[in-house]
């Protein structure tokens, strides 16, 4: 749980039970999460951010967050354990 | 051992690596403190790559790995009880304790669950409210954050069926718990970049001032962990003693401020055991008085345990650096990813798992 996993924000919302939660989901190539944005205030739709167990944690350009995602990729079932099996394809 | 063709950027790699030979004058050991560092190091063999004499050590970089058994011992006690829906991050469920783990617990009709992010276990409570839901809050300053703002979503939703079991670590302790040894061989520091994102780097200022160890930022990327090698060696050989940043490109100074008020509001700085090194003092985070509702502890009375680790297990030798997981008389045989007996071979940032998943032979007879 303690690897950071890069991902591009592509959608901003606030929550639906708690309106000064910021939350949004984030797409880590294909499979898209909700992520919650509250530490990363600047962070907008299209921006690269490092989340550690469900919350935004920096923001990160695209080539850094490919590098990142290189090396997760080398770690076994990293991604698996990181993001959960039953992710939502879309 | 790896090539380094496989590299992203092979001739950066040896151009970094020709420069820390000509740069090297001197033995150094060297410890990188994050597991996904580990990983990376043992996978892409670069400490085999390193000229003669400089060595890496594997600190205690895994929170699955130095979360103590008797919190396991917690975690599989509370779990086990009717009402209680244990939640908790995947890499948590094998980790042996005294008696079983909560795999087992689930096994025989414990309703343990795993989540991805502690806002899940909140959820889960809301939807049932008629259950008793613990959420097992483990983990480094990068997990912090998210764990701080579980209790906080749950205070504001006035939530009465959530708890924590809190069993967080510090890094910078650790570091200087390390220097203290009297046997410490340790000159220089590479600290886990993505720790440095969510706190900073100042609190690494006094430790670099105080025991003259250079500490250098760095990412987990095989070219990142060759660079801050480099600045840790130059500056060694210089006999600077300094806090550099290696991994600019995610940390700044000061970190996430945000992250570090939320982890401020919700958690006080505590002494905190760790599995096979032993108590440290002010080296975890426990939950603040004002949040005492919703402390597991406190909710079940889970009395301290007598706990036992397995006799044939070296973890505590292996996290602090003294010894490699090719020394385990039952690394690779009695213990592997499938069956661990200790921690460091559960989770994949454990030293145990980084080295059996790149195929490190055991020592041969006599090599010790
Ligand atoms: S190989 Fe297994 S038994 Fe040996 S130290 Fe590592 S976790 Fe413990």
């Amino acid at each position: 749980m303690c690897l950071g996993i890069p991902g591009r924000i592509v959608e901003v919302r606030a929550s639906a039970d708690r309106p000064d939660l910021r939350t949004g989901i984030v797409d880590f190539e294909g499979l898209r999460r909700p992520v919650c944005l509250v530490y990363t205030p600047e962070a907008q739709i299209g921006d690269y951010v490092i989340v550690h167990v469900g919350f935004a944690i920096s923001r990160v350009d695209e080539a850094e967050a490919a590098r990142t995602l290189a090396v997760i990729r080398a770690i076994p079932d990293a991604l698996a354990r990181e993001l959960g099996t039953t992710l939502e394809r879309t | 051992m790896k090539y380094l063709d496989e590299y992203r950027d092979p001739v950066l790699a040896r151009r970094l690596l020709e420069e820390l030979r000509k740069l090297a004058t001197k033995p150094w050991t060297i410890m990188e403190v994050c597991g996904g560092q580990t990983h990376t190091i043992v996978r892409q063999g670069i400490d085999e790559l390193l000229p003669a004499g400089i060595r890496m050590i594997h600190g205690p970089g895994c929170p699955v790995c130095v979360t103590p058994l008797a919190m396991v011992d917690k975690a599989v006690a509370i779990a086990a009880r009717p009402e209680v829906t244990f939640t908790s991050y995947g890499d948590m469920l094998r980790v042996p304790g005294s008696t079983g783990d909560l795999v087992g617990v689930k096994a025989r009709g414990g309703d343990v669950r795993v989540v991805y992010s502690p806002l899940d276990a909140v959820r889960i409570a809301e939807a049932h409210p008629d259950r008793q839901v613990v959420f097992f809050a483990v983990g480094f300053e990068t997990t912090a954050p998210a764990n701080a703002m579980a209790v906080l979503h749950a205070a504001a939703r006035g939530l009465a069926n959530f708890t924590v079991l809190v069993s967080h670590v510090l890094v910078p302790p650790a570091i200087t718990a390390i220097l203290d040894a009297p046997d410490n061989e340790v000159r220089g520091f590479l600290a886990a970049g993505h720790v440095c994102a969510v706190m900073g780097y100042t609190q690494y200022e006094p430790i670099a001032a105080r025991y003259r160890v250079p500490i250098v930022v760095t990412g987990f990327e095989p070219l990142d962990l060759i660079e801050g090698i480099l600045m840790t060696v130059r500056q060694l050989e210089e006999g600077r003693a300094e806090v550099e940043n290696q991994y600019a490109r995610a940390v700044h100074r000061a970190g996430n401020t945000a992250a570090q008020d939320a982890i401020r509001e919700v958690f006080t700085v505590t002494a905190r055991s760790w599995r096979g090194v032993g108590e440290i003092p002010a080296s975890g985070l426990a939950l603040a008085p004002r949040y005492a509702a919703y402390d597991a502890e406190h909710r079940f009375a889970v009395e301290s345990l007598n706990t036992t680790e397995h006799p044939a297990c070296i973890a505590g030798d292996i996290l602090r650096g003294t010894r490699l997981p090719t020394d385990c008389a039952a690394y690779g045989t009695a213990c592997t990813p499938r069956t661990p007996l200790g921690a460091p071979m559960v989770s994949a940032e454990g030293t145990c798992a980084a080295f059996h998943g790149a195929g490190r032979q055991r020592s041969t007879v006599g090599s010790r």
